[in-house]
């Protein structure tokens, strides 16, 4: 188990490294000189280039530049937004807890309407609810959120003013984000549930546990459900990432404070030092939900947990 | 090959023995609902895209002052934008936009991906370490993330965009070919064929790839869904298609901007780009459903 655990811990701690590498290519792949770029229209002062060549260690050689780089990013330093005059690494600070809530906002609720609409379809197999539960999902998965977002401001916001169309940090400014954000996974989950349910009950044990006499329900609850949504747990942990990827859209339409929206303005901005921040923070993420997933998941499900 | 590959209880029983085995998988294909409603609802979009010179006489591109924000009528039926310019033909040519670059993702991406798939399963070893541990890191970045940073390294613009989102799909296709084609790497027809004397290329492309292809066709209709999404998104987030351009996301993009002056702008040009993309969903799902039984449905 922990020798498992451990060779997780390794192989994460290598594609965190190539991960880093990847971002510190950002920098050095755009065309141009990347002072120049990310400067723009501060461009035209030469000392000012020459002070952001030193920083960025462009003047030496990439591998030196890249264990300079490493060294900062380790230790908090993300480098100087010119853009937004203000370090990135505090930039991405006030940023964070705004991304945070709505990402685990939207991850509870494309669980919840997944399993939903998942476990009523699996119940159903094959009948009318069925027919149209997946017919939803697929729904769910194929409107684009930005779109979904646009159309919510527009019904809730402009024709029936209940909630906030610039939502600031109240739950009530929540609510349309996070519906907007959640639908796609939703849709996913719901057909993930589905398959995962309709598998279980196929099992044996299911069919022995009808055979001694328990009824239909309590055979669902205590046999059919309780194995059917541990998978589930999989991919809700790789939904984390995908969901805080998300935000970049969902926060752009619905102009909230957030790192997808940052990432947006410095991508547009060419502020490549806070694109290399967010993108690399993101990846991180994305890589440990993985990981504890792994670790996790033979200690909830023991059948796979002797190796 | 393939006929094998579709094991579908109900298709064998309901396919006559006498029918060529080329009929046969059609007549499966023709009755599987969800093929036939994403068959007719991506088809009647793309025949509407491509016929826009007959549905419309407008210039997508023409400005006209006095038509600003013009909202639906019988001389323009889905309205006008700010420039004044006719947002149904706007829709109808932004639509080819979207769709032509969503093939262009899933070409470049497949092509690039499928070729690595194949050199890295065949040949083992370390180019097959090479390869598969660069497509680990690429897969270790959600795709949509992946796709931004790819196109802020490029720069804005469709082309670009195209890129972008074809790096994210070449591991995805890349991991499948490999694991399909070691698979079969070493399977006695492929012994035998090396015995008779073929080069790896011809046994890759005659006796590999055919028994990868299912796989390949079902991932590619799932992604063209994604890449028709992503290259909207890429267009509304605005480092995609550039003004004054039309293309669906970023019509969308500029509508926002007048969300509460002109709604038409946000509305059409979303439910075209929706409506497609549950065509092309209908069909991945049917296809998956026939080609490849092995994938739980969800």
């Amino acid at each position: 188990m922990s020798g498992y655990v451990l060779r997780r811990l390794a192989s994460i701690v290598v594609l965190a490294f190539g991960v880093t590498l990847l971002v510190f290519l950002i920098i050095r792949l755009i065309p141009g000189d990347p002072a120049v770029v990310m400067l723009g229209t501060n461009a035209g002062d030469p000392a000012l280039i020459e002070r952001l060549h030193q920083q960025l260690g462009l003047d030496r050689s990439i591998p030196a530049q890249y264990v300079i780089w490493l060294g900062n990013v380790l230790r908090g330093d993300f480098g100087y937004s010119y853009g937004q005059q203000q370090s990135v690494a505090s930039l991405v600070a006030e940023n964070m807890p705004a991304t945070i809530k709505l990402t685990l906002a939207s991850l509870s609720v494309s669980l919840l309407l997944g399993c939903v609409i998942g476990v009523a379809a699996a119940v159903r197999r094959n009948q009318l609810l069925d027919t149209a539960a997946m017919g939803i999902a697929l729904a769910f998965m194929s409107i684009p959120s930005f779109w979904l977002g646009l159309l919510l401001i527009l019904l809730f916001a402009v024709q029936i003013p209940w909630f906030d169309v610039v939502g600031g940090d109240s739950l009530k400014g929540l609510v349309l984000p996070a519906a907007t954000l959640a639908l796609g996974t939703a849709g996913f989950n719901a057909r993930f549930v589905r398959s995962s349910v309709v598998q279980a009950q196929t099992q044996r044990h299911v069919l022995t546990a009808r055979a001694k006499g328990l009824r239909r329900s309590q055979v669902f609850r205590r046999h059919v459900l309780r194995n059917s949504l541990l998978p589930v747990l999989t991919v809700a942990g790789l939904q984390v990432g995908q969901l805080l990827s998300g935000t970049v859209i969902v926060e752009t339409v619905f102009s909230r404070p957030g790192i997808g929206r940052l990432l947006v303005q410095a991508i547009l901005a060419k502020d490549y030092l806070t694109v290399q921040a967010v993108v690399l923070i993101i990846a991180i993420i994305y890589a440990l939900c993985n990981f504890a997933v792994d670790v996790l998941y033979p200690v909830l499900d023991p059948r796979v947990g002797n190796r | 090959m393939i006929p094998d590959a579709l094991p579908d209880g109900a298709l064998a029983v309901a396919a006559p023995d006498e029918l060529p085995p080329r009929r046969w998988a059609l007549a499966g294909v023709l009755r599987h609902r969800s093929l036939i409603a994403g068959l007719v609802i991506s088809g009647l979009l793309v025949l509407m895209l491509a016929a826009a010179p007959l549905l419309t006489s407008a210039d997508p591109n023409l400005q006209d002052p006095t038509a600003s924000f013009a909202a639906p009528s019988l001389a323009y039926p889905m309205g006008a934008d700010a420039f004044g310019r006719d947002l149904f033909a706007r829709v109808l040519y932004g639509g080819r936009t979207t769709i032509l670059a969503s093939f262009g993702v899933v070409a470049l991406g497949g092509v690039a991906g499928v070729t690595l798939g194949l050199i890295a399963g065949y040949a083992g070893g370390l180019v097959r370490f090479v390869i598969m541990r660069l497509v680990d890191l690429l897969l270790a970045f959600p795709g949509i993330l992946l796709a931004l940073t790819v196109s802020a390294v490029l720069g804005p613009g469709l082309m670009n965009g195209v890129i972008a989102i074809a790096v994210v799909l070449t591991p995805i296709y890349a991991r499948l070919v490999e694991g399909a084609t070691a698979e079969v790497r070493h399977l006695p027809y492929v012994d035998a064929a090396v015995t008779l004397g073929a080069g790896a290329p011809r046994i890759i492309l005659r006796h590999i790839l055919p028994n990868v292809s299912p796989g390949i066709i079902v991932l590619t209709t799932t992604w063209l869904g994604v890449a028709v999404l992503w290259i909207a998104a890429l267009g509304f987030i605005g480092v995609g298609v550039q003004p004054p351009q039309p293309e669906w996301g970023a019509i969308l993009n500029d509508g926002q901007n007048y969300i509460t002056l002109a709604w038409w702008i946000t509305v059409f040009p979303g439910v075209f780009l929706a409506l497609l993309v549950i065509g092309v969903n209908l069909i991945g799902d049917g296809l998956r459903d026939q080609l490849d039984p092995t994938l739980a449905r969800f």
